[in-house]
């Protein structure tokens, strides 16, 4: 009880109906999406990270079509190229660096690197991107559903959490692989050397195992969130189980899961490196990041540039995955200091 | 009752000057005419206690409202008084059902809606409605002012779709915020605009009953008055009742003619304004009140010494045997740790709990309540006695109440 609260008594008061205090700061309808754009923009690392990636994406998307064109050719062989001597490396100096083949040649096949890696980068995306939404999507929901229920569902939930971070992971991968990839060839249409088995595999079993750490986050989220009034107002006015989940609570999730997003990426996009150097997911003649770095690991000093190109796109697409993340979190998040 | 604002400007606005000095509302009064739309009977909420462990056991219960009863009339409003962790939201929350009471009744409009289920409390939510504390978290900050106003008609399909736009619109002039701002966030909004847009929300529904809890106490003291005196018109315009929620008693003074005092999960005192503010008889409310600058006492030089509270208000799992205040009271004696003083009616509408209950420095020195609770007057029991039943907390006031100065019943 302060000396000011009593002030209250000698405060005249407007008459009902007059609009008061009308000051309102900035413009019309700045919604709060809008005003983490505006800082986000103003953050030159957070840019040129998106630039990159954005850049990442849209190559891509393009690959696909450019082999389809012939523009690149990720499975054409060069035999004519190769130094037979030296065990199928490619002549000339970085790996057969030249004009046509900018990045040089894949040894002991010839094929163009460039190309191998462009179009791999898209089997490596989709894989991502994909297991990510596997990870993102189970484990929202059941964050959600933990944090808002409490009680048993909440203990369950808690403790699949905890089963599935304590599973070796990486050893169940390697360990179930060839029956899990044979499983899926018998399900899905097309023939064994498809790369869609191998891929589907990977994109479950990563996404199964991504979800727990994003289902605590939410969890936790939504424990701060269903404390707020506003979630008891939308109680009081007898708002639905669904409203209360995704009218009111959701909207308040997407900065969160948006961050989560953009860490995972980047963490997926190495694991199908790391996972493809154990031989795990889609096999060559098929490439991706993993597949090629597998390879080229053989030619580290025979062919220095074979691995180092594969190995730098990599390291610039998982720094500025992470770096975007970083920047997405501060820009949604205004009191996180920077 | 409909909620119109060309019908509000012509009754109100134009008759009172714009801008400069504007007078404030009278204070309301009392309407004794006017049946309870409330009546709360000895409302209990206790939450469970769980351990940590890996099995969940109850260890206990946290008594947060404890067996209280009081009345609201319709149109009219009850202050509810008491310092943090009372459980004054408790109280707030379990009349509008948001929590199940542990025990006890809620006559709402004549229906008992304590064990209501939520089907059940779906038509009710349009008659029953709250303003939150804290108008930075009640309000979604995804949500624009004209969802978080339009989504009580959506959620009650009270009018077509089409409509809802211009509904709001309406409620928000009502509230004195610019109509054209609807599709604003509510962060755009200063606190006291927030807290207008909160009323707006409870508003939307035309309820019979608002729980305004604690209404102004986030707001810059500026701003209170102007809150404060827009609940009012309101109030009258649209005849609401109000139980009305705050931490001290200079908030409630001019808004409720009568008011309730809590501690720690009971009422300690409840009584018309004049009685409470005039001649408390309880040692609580009397240390309260001598923390609230009173105006007219400074001008005739008799200010009151504050009376200052020892300790910490013990925990409500744990309370203090007897009388609860026992523990910061500076008249405690033998008798109140070992019986609870009953909620007594002193006067016309004036009850108190206490066992010494008196005006401030005129405390009787033998307990008022020994006989007729069957004790001698160090609390212990008395086989001589013939204890009285039923004393104190039922709602309401009866027509009969024990005189302190004769010490004998009276009657109006
Ligand atoms: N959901 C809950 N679970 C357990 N204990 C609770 C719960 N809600 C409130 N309490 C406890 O009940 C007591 C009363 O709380 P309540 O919020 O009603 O107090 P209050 O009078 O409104 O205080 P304030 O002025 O701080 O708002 C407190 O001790 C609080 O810790
Ligand atoms: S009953 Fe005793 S402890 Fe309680 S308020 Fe009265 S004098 Fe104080
Ligand atoms: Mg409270």
């Amino acid at each position: 009880m302060t000396q000011s609260e009593s002030q209250i008594e000698l405060l005249e008061p407007p008459p009902v109906g007059v609009v008061v205090e009308d000051k309102v700061a900035g413009v019309a309808g700045q919604s709060p999406t809008r005003l983490a754009l505006g800082r986000f923009r103003k953050d030159r690392l957070s840019m040129i990270a998106f630039v990159v990636v954005a850049f990442y994406v849209v190559a891509a998307i393009l690959a696909p079509i450019l082999v389809k064109f012939d523009v690149i050719h990720p499975t054409a062989l060069n035999p004519t190229l190769l130094n037979v001597d030296l065990g199928g490396v490619p002549n000339g100096a970085w790996g057969g660096m030249t004009w046509h083949h900018l990045l040089g040649l894949e040894p002991r096949t010839g094929t163009d690197l460039l190309s191998r890696l462009w179009y791999g980068m898209t089997f490596s995306l989709t894989i991502a991107l994909t297991a990510s939404v596997v990870a993102i999507v189970i484990g929202t929901v059941l964050g959600i559903i933990s944090g808002f229920s409490g009680g048993i569902v909440d203990a369950v939930i808690g403790r699949m959490v905890d089963v599935t971070l304590s599973f070796p992971q990486t050893l169940m991968l390697l360990a179930l692989s060839a029956t899990g990839v044979a499983l899926f060839a018998k399900i899905l249409p097309g023939s064994q050397s498809d790369p869609l088995p191998n891929a589907v595999y990977e994109v479950l079993l990563l996404g199964l195992f991504g979800w727990p750490g994003i289902a605590r986050l939410i969890r936790g989220q939504v424990l701060s969130i269903r404390e707020r009034e506003f979630v008891d107002a939308a109680r009081l006015l007898g708002a639905s189980r669904s409203r209360l989940y995704f009218k009111e609570i959701l909207p308040n999730l997407w900065a969160p899961v948006l961050v989560q997003f953009t860490l995972i990426m980047p963490a997926y996009i190495s694991a199908e490196a790391a996972l493809g150097y154990l031989g795990v997911g889609i096999h060559v003649p098929t490439p991706t990041i993993g597949n090629i770095l597998k390879d080229s690991v053989n030619y580290s000093q025979a062919d220095f540039g074979y691995f180092f190109f594969p190995a730098l796109l990599l390291a610039i697409i998982v720094v500025s995955f992470n770096l975007l993340g970083d920047g997405i979190g501060d820009a949604l998040d205004p009191k996180a200091d920077r | 009752m409909s909620i119109s604002p060309s019908e509000s400007h012509a009754s109100e606005a134009p008759a009172e000057p714009k801008g400069g000095v504007v007078l404030g509302n009278p204070a309301s009064k009392l309407d004794l005419s006017r049946p309870p739309i409330l009546e709360v009977d000895n409302l209990q909420m206790y939450f469970p206690v769980r351990n940590s462990g890996l099995i969940r056991r109850t260890v206990g219960y946290v008594q947060a409202v404890d067996g209280v009863s009081f009345q609201v009339p319709a149109g009219g409003s009850l202050g509810l008084v008491g310092e943090s962790g009372c459980g004054k939201s408790t109280t707030g929350r379990l009349i509008t059902r948001l929590y199940k009471p542990t025990a006890g009744r809620i006559d709402f409009d004549g229906r008992n809606i304590a064990n209501y289920s939520a089907s059940q409390l779906m038509p009710l939510r349009r008659e029953i409605q709250m303003i939150f504390q804290d108008p930075a978290t009640s309000l979604n900050p995804r949500h624009t002012v004209g969802a978080i106003v339009g989504a009580p008609l959506l959620i009650h399909k009270v009018i077509p779709k089409k409509q809802v736009l211009n509904r709001v619109q309406e409620l928000l002039e009502v509230v004195g915020l610019n109509p054209e701002h609807y599709n604003r966030y509510p962060h755009e909004f200063s606190g006291g605009q927030r807290q207008r847009i909160g009323i707006a929300r409870a508003l939307t529904l035309q309820p019979k009953l608002l729980v305004a809890d604690e209404p102004v106490s986030a707001l810059d003291v500026s701003i209170q008055a102007q809150v404060i005196n827009l609940l009012q018109d309101l109030q009258r315009e649209f005849d609401i009742a109000f139980l009305f929620i705050a931490h001290d008693l200079a908030i409630v003074r001019h808004f409720c003619p009568e008011i309730a005092v809590m501690y720690l999960g009971k009422i300690v005192e409840i009584s018309d304004r004049e009685t409470l503010y005039n001649r408390p008889n309880h040692p609580y409310t009397q240390a309260l009140l001598s923390a609230v600058p009173d105006v007219k006492q400074a001008a005739i030089g008799g200010r009151r010494e504050r009376i200052r509270l020892e300790g910490d208000v013990p925990s409500p799992v744990n309370p203090p045997s007897g009388c609860r205040f026992r523990t910061r009271c500076p008249i405690a004696k033998e008798i109140c740790a070992k019986v609870e003083p009953p909620l007594l009616q002193i006067g016309k509408r004036h009850k108190v709990a206490c066992h010494f209950a008196g005006e401030l420095g005129n405390h009787p020195t033998a307990p008022i309540t020994a006989g007729m609770l069957g004790v001698d007057d160090q609390g212990n029991h008395d086989p001589g006695a013939s204890p009285s039943k039923d004393i104190g907390n039922s709602p309401g006031f009866s027509d009969f109440w024990f005189d302190l100065k004769t010490r004998t019943m009276a009657k109006s």
